[in-house]
């Protein structure tokens, strides 16, 4: 196997008496999608923001092709080739779809500006199915398309590494299979992608590979079927049996 | 650009032009309106350059106002006026770097603490130097400056701030900013280093009240302390600014030029209620109209326009 | 020699203490940033030195007076000019920048009609100016009898916050409004009633501080920035943390007023200040929020 894209080794982070996410070692290799599952207050959420930078770790470390991260602040981050969706959804509510995705081009090392930045917002926004949308406020669209837009705005980044967290949730069935599609057409441009989701039809259809956590610990890893097989991953979900 | 944005640019100029003529046609007591009215459209346009898109309130516009119209009383006589106004404008410039990197990594609220007492701070370190190393307290301002060059100048800045804060909107830091008024979280996320960002647009905004001090010193034949860094100035600002709307950097002048000659006459007529009139005027603004007068003209032009749409 | 500014330094440290609990009432429960707060202090000073020179009330005796008549008066603040801000914020950040806005208005009326009154001249008056000794130093019986009462009001602060019902109350909707609701708590009249019981505070503070200090009407922002660098240092809502950072500000003031220059005592503060900005933004005692 290739070297891997990310890192993470030994990832710690408290909040006060609570150990959010407790020494969790993970890597994702180029051109993946890897799942991070877990019960709810698992602590996958807190990963996610610990790789982004929107929360600093207290111990362990996270590199990206082996530039170390943990120390960087946010946008360095960012402009290092992470880019993140967010657990609830955050379109920037005063402008357009085409400002939100803008916002995603301009900063960073691969920015771009003006009339090369509309054309390929324009393009970012076909992509994830809102062409003709461009002029519209963000407060206008519905959940769905506001998911969308954040996914065209992360993708406008070029990222090397795309977070998702929980991008599937909350959409009916229709919207499940047209954002499950989305996913794997990703997957076709070679795009590296770490998920935390709760779909189990998304994650067998579109993960590599998964790693469950329980309680801030990492109880599992391994390939789909077998992983959400695994009786101490039914345990953490269903509670003991003879409890 | 557009047939219409040319309209714009064109009447805009006229208006300044014709601006510039105004001490030509005005006898004493209009010109020295004029000048208040212009001072403040300066100072209340600077700090809307900054608190409008980052929501963070500024409360320290008299101290750099009154460093600008301290480093004249000081070296007005000792260089050239336009080396004046560089020097106070570096001051100016460094002091904002200064305050924006200690408490804008933070949240809002430290920088409001921090602007909130700067201007007493500054106020006291200047009467403690002038007591302790000058041994005087207070200054005579001797430049050879005319009202109606003082008049010229403030319009001139007017101008430049007026093209800045357009400049700034069109660039990546005015988008960078509109990010981080809507949400600073995503704006780190996108890449941008928010910080820096609000540094440096807090340091152009301080940058150009001091400089609106420094012109405005030779008003005062004698400054002190006290008079240079009298609070009610970042008062009136901040009144001004709310009641005319932060949303749109034109939006402050229009609580500029009925506030300007409402205080006129409330100075008249209550010299020694002052600041309580001042007050209540402007916890009538807060309640009231929250938005300002281009939010109430927004918000009804948005109003009309949906009554249009639901008719067709 | 040094004894005599450390005695200064306790006394004026235990008043800012008792002053910043105040205010770590207000911002921490009420969620009220208050910019007049100062003159709350200073006026409570011209009401006891009122009491004192045209009644002969002694100002302990007075405390009885002002202390409950600055809780109503800020209980009448809070329900009718800050609830309707309460209600229109649609967060609570909306809420910090408008109640910044109303108290910034309020604390120029209150200036203004305090000089209107008295003017800008410095006022001060002889209570119990009698010099004690203690430990070879030389302090008035005022200041000593003053951080007495800083001391009793504060332990009287703690032990009803941590030991009532009224007081736990309070201490849930600090920590989280939401929740409080849910276990019955009225979170509105807890809020109005913490914002008053701040306003007694700094009132009681400020008869205090009028005992052995001159005072005038300007001297309300300079208090009120003293008591938010001290909430500030010792971390939002942590009386313990007002205690120890009042301490020592009010040592680095008196050290610096005595052996350097009285007149760089506010830069002293933001010194401070800054050093807790760049060093430790969330407090001595303050966690840092996820």
């Amino acid at each position: 196997m290739s070297a891997p894209l990310l890192l993470v080794s030994g990832l710690t982070r408290r909040f006060g008496g609570l150990v959010a996410v407790d020494g969790v070692t993970l890597e994702v290799h180029p051109g993946e999608i890897v799942g991070l599952l877990g019960p709810n207050g698992s602590g996958k959420t807190t990963v996610l923001n610990l790789i982004s930078g929107a929360l600093k770790s207290d111990a362990g470390s996270v590199s990206l092709r082996g530039q170390a991260l943990e120390k960087l602040p946010a946008f360095r981050i960012a402009r290092e080739g992470v880019a993140r969706t967010f657990q609830l959804v955050r379109v920037l509510g005063s402008m357009t779809c085409k400002e939100n995705v803008i916002a995603g081009l301009a900063f960073g090392t691969k920015s771009r500006w003006g009339n090369e930045a509309d054309a390929a917002a324009l393009a970012l926004l076909d992509r994830v199915g809102l062409g003709g949308r461009a002029d519209v406020m963000t407060s206008e669209l519905t959940y769905i398309d506001q998911k969308r837009l954040e996914l065209a705005r992360a993708l406008a980044m070029q990222p090397e590494l795309l977070l998702l967290d929980e991008w599937l949730a909350g959409l009916n069935p229709t919207e499940l299979r047209d954002g499950i599609e989305l996913v794997r057409s990703l997957r076709a441009e070679g795009r590296t992608i770490l998920m935390v989701e709760h779909v189990m039809d998304a994650i067998r259809s579109l993960c590599d590979r998964c790693y469950v956590m329980n309680a801030g610990k990492k109880i599992a890893e391994g390939k789909p079927k077998d992983v959400l097989a695994d009786p101490e991953v039914i345990r953490a979900y269903l509670g003991d049996a003879d409890a | 650009m557009s047939a219409r944005n040319v309209s714009i640019a064109v009447a805009l100029a006229a208006l300044v032009v014709a601006l510039a003529f105004v001490p030509s046609v005005a006898n004493g007591y209009q010109l020295s309106l004029a000048i208040n009215i212009m001072n403040y459209t300066v100072l209340a346009t600077a700090w809307t350059l900054f608190s409008g898109p980052t929501r963070y309130v500024s409360l320290a516009t008299v101290a750099f106002f009154g460093i600008g119209a301290y480093t004249v009383a000081v070296l007005g006589e000792v260089l050239a006026w336009p080396l004046v106004l560089l020097v106070a404008f570096a001051i100016g410039f460094v002091l904002s770097l200064f305050v924006g990197l200690a408490t804008l990594r933070l949240s809002g609220v430290y920088f409001v603490i921090f602007t909130f007492g700067l201007a007493e701070l500054v106020r006291q370190l200047v009467t403690w130097y002038e007591v302790n190393v000058t041994r005087t307290l207070g200054r005579y301002v001797f430049v050879d400056i005319t009202t109606e060059q003082i008049y010229w100048q403030l319009l001139a800045l007017a101008v430049v701030v007026f093209l800045s804060g357009w400049l700034i909107q069109r660039s990546k830091l005015g988008l960078a900013l509109r990010v981080i008024g809507d949400d600073e979280a995503v704006a780190r996320h996108v890449g941008i280093n928010t910080t820096l960002a609000k540094v440096v647009l807090f340091a152009f905004s301080a940058s150009f009240m001091t400089l609106a001090g420094a012109v405005m010193a030779p008003r005062w034949t004698y400054i002190d302390p006290a008079i240079a860094f009298n609070p009610v100035v970042s008062f009136q600002v901040l009144i001004m600014a709310l009641l005319g709307g932060v949303q749109r950097l034109y939006g402050p002048v229009f609580g500029v030029i009925p506030l300007v000659m409402l205080f006129e006459v409330l100075l008249a007529k209550f010299p020694n209620h002052f600041s309580i009139m001042v007050g209540i005027a402007f916890l009538l603004i807060v309640y009231a109209i929250p938005r300002g007068i281009v939010g109430l003209i927004e918000g009804a032009q948005l109003s009309l326009f949906r009554m249009k749409g639901a008719k067709a | 020699m040094f004894t005599e500014p450390l005695l200064s330094g306790i006394t004026l440290g235990g008043i800012y203490a008792l002053i910043a609990m105040g205010l770590t009432l207000q911002y921490g429960v009420a969620r009220i940033m208050n910019l007049s707060y100062g003159e709350s202090l200073v006026a409570a000073a011209f009401a006891a030195l009122w009491l004192f020179t045209s009644v002969s009330v002694n100002p302990l005796i007075g405390l009885f007076v002002i202390v409950p008549a600055a809780g109503l008066t800020n209980w009448l603040i809070y329900r009718i000019l800050l609830v309707p801000l309460v209600k229109r914020a649609p967060s609570r950040d909306a809420l910090e920048v408008d109640s910044i806005l109303a108290t910034f208005g309020l604390l120029f009326i209150a200036q203004g009609v305090m000089l209107a009154i008295f003017g800008g001249n410095y006022f001060s008056y002889d209570f119990l100016s009698i010099p004690v000794k203690i430990l070879g130093a030389t302090i008035s019986a005022s200041r000593l009898l003053a951080l007495g009462f800083a001391v009793v009001i504060g332990l009287a602060l703690y032990l009803g916050l941590t030991r009532t019902r009224a007081g736990t109350a309070i201490r849930a909707v600090a920590v989280d409004p939401v929740s409080a609701q849910l276990v019955a708590i009225d979170v509105r009249a807890t809020a109005a009633f913490a914002y008053a019981l701040g306003g007694a505070l700094v009132a009681a503070g400020g008869v205090l501080v009028s005992m052995f200090l001159t005072f005038n009407a300007n001297l309300g922002v300079v208090f009120t920035m003293k008591a938010l660098i001290v909430v500030i240092m010792g971390g939002v809502g942590n009386l313990l943390g007002c205690l120890v950072a009042g301490l020592i500000l009010g040592l680095t003031e008196t050290f610096v007023a005595t052996y350097v220059d009285p007149g760089l005592t506010l830069a002293a503060t933001y010194i401070i200040f800054i050093l807790v900005l760049l060093l430790r933004p969330q407090g001595l005692f303050g966690t840092r929020r996820s």
